[in-house]
């Protein structure tokens, strides 16, 4: 990993876990995989603190364990998947757009907590959706599942690995660290539950919907001693299946750009034939003929078989060969070109830097060098057998994969700097903004206990014009370092999509 | 004496090619000012895209940040073990509030780890009864024991250092309460005493 990586996990680690959680990351991502006692050992934290950040990093697998010869169990941390945290706020409102608010709700939680069981996830939804619905109104957990059973079938949420059952535990001491194990067949496998019941909210109103006095209301739902129906059947978000759906977003996007919305609504029809016959590491999808491309066309759609040929042709033909022809059968067998689709993907975010850094000049030379592979620079040539400097020439050419390497590091970097930058911000107002925290309150706790016009001015008026226009400028740059990560986090998912894809190739 | 200034050229005192340069006279410039903290970008950046998707992600993504502060994962740093025993009475913070300010104030002159808040109290209670709980902690304690005499033993760099940032801490909760410059502040006898248990309210 390198350093700017690293860093990177850093920052990430002590926003959302603390320090300790940070040290005992950091530390596994630069060491590989360590056990429990030289990791305490060699960051100097007490066993008991490691074994509860470990537990934290486990959760929310960025951790994974093995057991080693003589029962020596090791840990090692996954730097890339440390990185994805940058990603959350997008696989968030994916399922928001796919699934709306309940969708959003049940991939937040599984975020948040690393891996859930479905009946808990299903009761902590409902009740988050309970508190924004109007008085008296409820979510019954039957949606809630609905949603997560699509969620489910369409792989974007999946199974944990589980704890294999043991038949006969006499045959020796347990193991150390059990062996979680999960086959292809189950992972999307919904458990047969008869979720039954509604949310419920926070605070009581007048008609509570359980009847519990408020008093006794517990903090956690499970008071109730009932079995857990799915016990230790534990899910997660599936981000691999997130990721193959924004390849596909940027795919359309850059058809739809290059040639027409008609065009982009085809291949999207395609990518979406292709969504689980084709694995996401593949070079292409499974070829698809003409006629049930034709079939699969969303319905508003009214173009005729001829109309739709004629695309697919322009598209196969199109030089950026998203598209590619495979045969003729079936009125035409038709790929997208997936590992093409990303190099190309790759080289325009590369051009588009080159433009917006160094000028159009700039950007003209390095679009002709990649056109034509290997250009010289003018010179008087004279041909000669031998190898002497003063008459070999030297061509230049771009190496995409080394160049989106290169600027994909600086892509951490830059998010680093922008990270390290809105906390110097934050930081630096800290007293200003907890104080404007403290006056909001106030101002809150007042409304509700029905306070004048007069008076909540006056509390208002304890944050002077001044401060207020300091609160105004850390807020807009606040939101613009954040508004800018969740956008060079886009510019990292293109090139390690096109780095990854390419490294498969070779 | 000066020399042949101004008459003839100028005649090193060292041998020049050592230094790297060729007897002539290209010399690079002399430098004038120390160099600039962030190169200079030839042209403005594009501007950020804006819309419905990027503001809802924007909102997402620092509503997160708050969110997870506030979960059972995340951890807390929690004080560095004192020896009570080495230390005024004073210092010992008191359980209610967290702004023992002024009494860790003074250990900045005794050079020694300052402690900041209740944390450690509370954690001393925690031990305690888990001392008196269950018996099978007790290897767990051990280690924990000898992990903080180890750390004892090594860490006095450590400690200073862990000093440095609680006393920087300090500082920062004491501007909330005051703008007078640490230093020209002096306690008076009761002042530790009272402020600490009137702090229910907050300061502005």
């Amino acid at each position: 990993m390198t350093q700017a990586e690293i860093k990177l996990c850093s920052l990430l680690l002590q926003e959302h876990f603390g320090e300790i959680v940070e040290k005992i990351g950091v530390h596994l991502i630069r060491t590989g995989s360590q056990p429990l006692r030289v990791i305490a050992h060699d960051t100097g934290t007490s066993l008991d603190q490691v074994k509860k950040a470990l537990c934290v990093l486990i959760q929310h697998n960025l951790v994974i364990y093995q057991v080693h010869k003589r029962g020596v169990v090791e840990y090692e941390a996954q730097c890339s998947r440390v990185l994805r945290m940058l990603r959350y706020p997008r696989y968030i409102y994916t399922a928001k757009t796919l699934y709306s608010d309940t969708g959003e709700l049940i991939v937040e939680e599984l975020l948040l907590n690393g891996k859930m069981t479905m009946s808990a996830v299903v009761k902590k939804v409902a009740d988050r959706l309970t508190e924004t619905m109007e008085d008296g109104k409820t979510m019954d957990y039957a949606e809630v599942s609905n949603t997560f059973v699509r969620l489910a079938d369409t792989h974007f949420v999946q199974r944990c690995p589980l704890v294999p059952a043991t038949e006969n535990s006499d045959s020796g001491p347990p193991p150390p660290a059990p062996t979680l194990v999960i086959s292809e067949k189950d992972m999307y496998l919904v458990p047969k539950l008869s979720l039954i019941g509604k949310g419920k909210r926070r605070r009581s109103s007048e008609e509570d919907a359980t009847g519990e006095p408020k008093a006794k209301r517990p903090k956690h739902t499970a008071d109730n001693k009932e079995p857990i129906p799915d016990d230790g059947i534990y899910w997660q978000a599936d981000l691999d299946r997130f990721h193959q759906h924004f390849r596909d977003q940027a795919i359309v996007s850059a058809v739809a750009n290059r040639m027409d919305q008609t065009s982009s609504e085809i291949v999207r029809t395609m990518l979406r034939m292709s969504e689980i016959t084709t694995s996401s590491s593949a070079p292409f999808t499974q070829p698809l003929s003409s006629n049930e491309i034709f079939r699969s066309l969303p319905v508003g759609y009214n173009i005729s078989k001829q109309v739709l040929d004629q695309y697919l042709t322009l598209l196969a033909d199109d030089p950026l060969e998203f598209v590619g022809k495979s045969g003729d059968s079936g009125g035409g067998m038709y790929v997208i070109n997936l590992h093409k689709a990303l190099g190309s993907l790759a080289t325009a975010t590369l051009e588009s830097v080159v433009q917006e850094r160094f000028g159009s000049r700039c950007a003209r030379i390095f679009r002709l060098v990649l056109q034509k592979k290997h250009l010289e620079q003018k010179q008087e040539i004279p041909k000669t057998p031998d190898h002497a400097p003063s008459r070999t020439f030297y061509l230049y050419t771009v190496n995409i994969l080394s160049a989106a390497r290169m600027l994909l590091h600086r892509c951490y970097k830059s998010i680093a700097n922008l990270i390290e930058r809105r906390q110097f911000e934050t930081k630096e107002n800290k007293r200003l903004l907890e104080k404007s925290q403290r006056v909001e309150a106030i101002i809150a706790s007042m409304q509700a206990t029905g306070a004048e016009e007069a008076q909540l001015q006056e509390i208002e008026e304890m944050i002077t014009a001044p401060e207020r226009q300091q609160l105004e400028t850390l807020k807009r740059n606040v939101n613009k370092l954040d508004a800018s990560e969740i956008q060079v986090d886009e510019t990292i998912f293109l090139l390690e999509s096109y780095i990854e894809s390419t490294m498969k190739r070779q | 004496m000066a020399g042949n200034k101004g008459r003839g050229r100028a005649a090193y005192t060292f041998n020049i090619e050592a230094v790297g340069f060729s007897r002539g006279e290209k010399l690079p410039d002399a430098v004038l000012k120390p160099p600039p903290l962030f190169p200079d970008a030839d042209y403005k950046p594009v501007p950020l895209r804006t819309g419905e998707g990027e503001d809802y992600m924007l909102a997402l993504k620092q509503e997160l940040r708050e969110t997870m502060k506030r979960m059972p994962y995340f951890m807390e740093t929690p004080e560095e073990k004192q020896d009570w025993r080495r230390l005024p009475r004073e210092m010992m913070p008191t359980k209610k509030c967290k702004k023992a300010g002024p009494k860790s104030k003074k250990a900045k002159d005794a050079g020694k780890g300052t402690s900041l808040t209740n944390t450690a109290d509370v954690l001393k209670k925690i031990e305690e009864l888990e001392k008196r709980g269950d018996g099978e902690k007790s290897d767990e304690e051990n280690e924990e024991k000898e992990g903080s005499k180890e750390k004892g033993k090594e860490g006095e760099e450590e400690e200073e250092d862990d000093a440095a940032e609680q006393e920087e801490y300090d500082e920062e909760e004491q501007e909330e309460e005051n703008d007078y410059i640490n230093s020209y502040f002096e306690d008076g006898d009761d002042f530790g005493a009272d402020s600490d248990d009137n702090m229910d309210e907050a300061t502005y």
